[in-house]
């Protein structure tokens, strides 16, 4: 009896294991499939070129790939000193207590909030902001463009770094750090030499994956992106992302040729978050702290 | 006693409102080394913890009374300082494993945002890791990390980053309860080596060992200093009858 139950469970976890692999696979297939008409329609020019006009079936996917990097790198940037401000707070200087409940239930609250929420308020807080600054600074005043996605995705980002890290840093032993209290080291120069050294692959980790949710976040940066898909000169132009040409323009998108253009975007978007992914982990891998003993 | 390193006078450690240490009165010997041995959460660890004010750092540590270091309150200084002139080894082995086995040693002066020379760093090194018998066994893998070495010659290398930093007093917290009998006996052979150079205050779980290797013993029970004496007379002739039982092994 309790052979057959064991068996069954097995077959049931393996089935499921092999089931994800199978739909995953089955994803890039399908996405290869039927991105095949615009490549032999356009070749490799798609990847290289910058001109996207589908009335003339000219598919030059670079403007799109170029607004992903820029506005997912710019927002994590920006993202960065709050997260590890948060992240430092939260783990090694207020690790429990009232306060730190609060805030830590604050910044999770920040990634429960639906994206087509920071949509709005993107278009109707952040966007007339910067187009003040844009008035300012005496440029054409879009409001919209990689600045405001790059904002608002800073802010849609914090809590993954921030509670990765801040978990991170909770696991730095604490004999290490007592060990260097012990030599007389201020908390500072505990911080500084014990806890980042000791939990730097978990932060980069933390890093990562928020890259990985700016890369592919479509909803809040299809409303304030500005969509246009021209190369950007600067980081105040209108723009699209991978993501969000998608999200634009799958609804309008009438001929096949068009379709599979828009398909091979999601695929470039797809190697794209999956390299990423691979790369992180080796990046893990590489430099966390072996403890033998 | 003559010429005492350290003193307490009615020393009293808190956690949060727990009082763990009563009115702790002791004349620590200078260039001796001083066991303080009791049973589990007698309050031995706390009390050595003072001594370098590391309790304050627990959540909720509090400390009253006083405790002198030569003729300063060490209560009344910056903790910092106090930490630079009182070294630790703690319980576990614990160099630092972002670290190689060179810089572990001067990891006080790095901390510290020292500056160091080249030479004057490897002599402090190759000092500390004499001192502290590991300088046959690493010194040709001074650049390779501290976590590959044995239990025993990281414990070593912990007493060495100690030494590094000239302490007048060194606090040893069961420096040898993680490591096998062998081990034990290099680092209690040590311990009685170095005791010319530095003071040395050992807390042990291990009658044996205070037996060995400590001049003088303190027992401490509930918080309370029961006795306090040479080890030879404290382990022949107790006083109090609290001692007596916990050296026949009655409790503990």
């Amino acid at each position: 009896m309790k052979q057959l139950s064991d068996t069954l469970f097995n077959a049931v976890v393996r089935s499921c294991a092999i089931g994800t692999l199978i739909l995953v696979s089955g994803l890039c297939v399908t996405l290869v499939i039927h991105a095949m008409p615009v490549f032999r329609h356009s070749g490799l020019s798609f990847l290289f070129t910058s001109t996207w006009d589908p009335l003339r079936q000219q598919f030059g996917a670079l403007p799109f790939l170029v607004g992903t990097v820029i506005t997912a790198v710019l927002g994590v940037l920006i993202s960065l000193p709050f997260s590890l401000s948060i992240a430092f707070f939260l783990g090694e200087y207020f690790p429990s207590g009232k306060l730190s409940i609060f805030f830590q239930s604050a910044t999770d609250l920040l990634a429960g909030i639906p994206s087509v929420i920071y949509g709005f308020w993107g278009l109707f807080v952040v966007a007339p902001f910067m187009q003040k600054i844009e008035i300012r600074l005496g440029i054409m005043p879009y409001g919209v463009g990689i600045a405001t996605a790059s904002i608002i995705l800073a802010i849609m980002i914090v809590p993954y770094t921030a509670s990765i890290a801040r978990e991170i840093i909770k696991l730095v032993p604490s004999d290490l750090k007592e060990a260097a209290y012990a030599l007389g080291a201020t908390r500072w120069e505990v911080v500084r030499h014990v806890v980042i050294p000791y939990a730097h692959s978990g932060i980069l980790a933390g890093i990562l994956l928020a890259l990985g949710r700016a890369i592919g976040e479509t909803m809040a940066v299809t409303m304030v992106i500005g969509n246009r898909n021209e190369f950007p000169k600067s980081i105040f132009d209108p723009a699209n992302t991978m993501a969000s040409v998608i999200a634009n323009e799958f609804a309008e998108a009438s001929d096949d040729i068009y379709l599979s253009a828009l398909i091979a975007v999601a695929l470039l978007l797809f190697l794209f978050t999956t390299v990423m992914n691979m790369f992180g982990r080796f990046v893990i891998k590489k430099l966390t702290v072996r403890q033998e003993s | 006693m003559e010429n005492p390193i350290l003193i307490t006078e009615n020393l009293k450690a808190y956690y949060g409102n727990h009082l763990v240490l009563k009115d702790i009165n002791l004349e620590i010997p200078r260039l001796n080394i001083t066991a303080i041995m009791g049973p589990s959460g007698c309050g031995k660890t706390t009390l050595l913890r003072c001594f370098n004010r590391l309790h304050e750092l627990s959540p909720g540590g509090r400390i009253e009374g006083q405790i002198w270091l030569g003729d300063t309150d060490i209560l009344s200084l910056d903790p910092i300082m106090v930490r630079r002139r009182i070294g630790m080894v703690f319980q576990r082995p614990n160099p630092f494993p972002t670290m190689s086995i060179y810089d572990n040693v001067i990891a006080g002066y790095k901390l510290n945002g020292m500056k160091l020379s080249r030479v004057e760093a490897d002599e402090i090194v190759e000092r500390a890791l004499r001192g502290a018998a590991l300088w046959d066994e690493v010194k040709d893998i001074l650049h390779r990390r501290g976590t590959f070495l044995s239990g025993g010659q990281q414990q070593r290398l912990c007493i060495a980053r100690a030494l590094a930093m000239n302490p007048e007093v060194i606090l040893l917290d069961e420096p040898t309860s993680a490591l096998d009998p062998k081990a034990t006996a290099h680092i209690e052979e040590l311990l009685i080596s170095l005791k010319s150079r530095v003071t040395i205050i050992i807390v042990t779980h291990n009658i044996g060992q205070a037996g060995r290797i400590a001049d003088y013993t303190a027992f401490l029970y509930l918080g309370e200093l029961v006795e306090f004496g040479p080890t030879e007379r404290l382990f022949t002739a107790p006083k109090d009858r609290r001692t007596e039982e916990y050296l026949s092994g009655k409790f503990g």
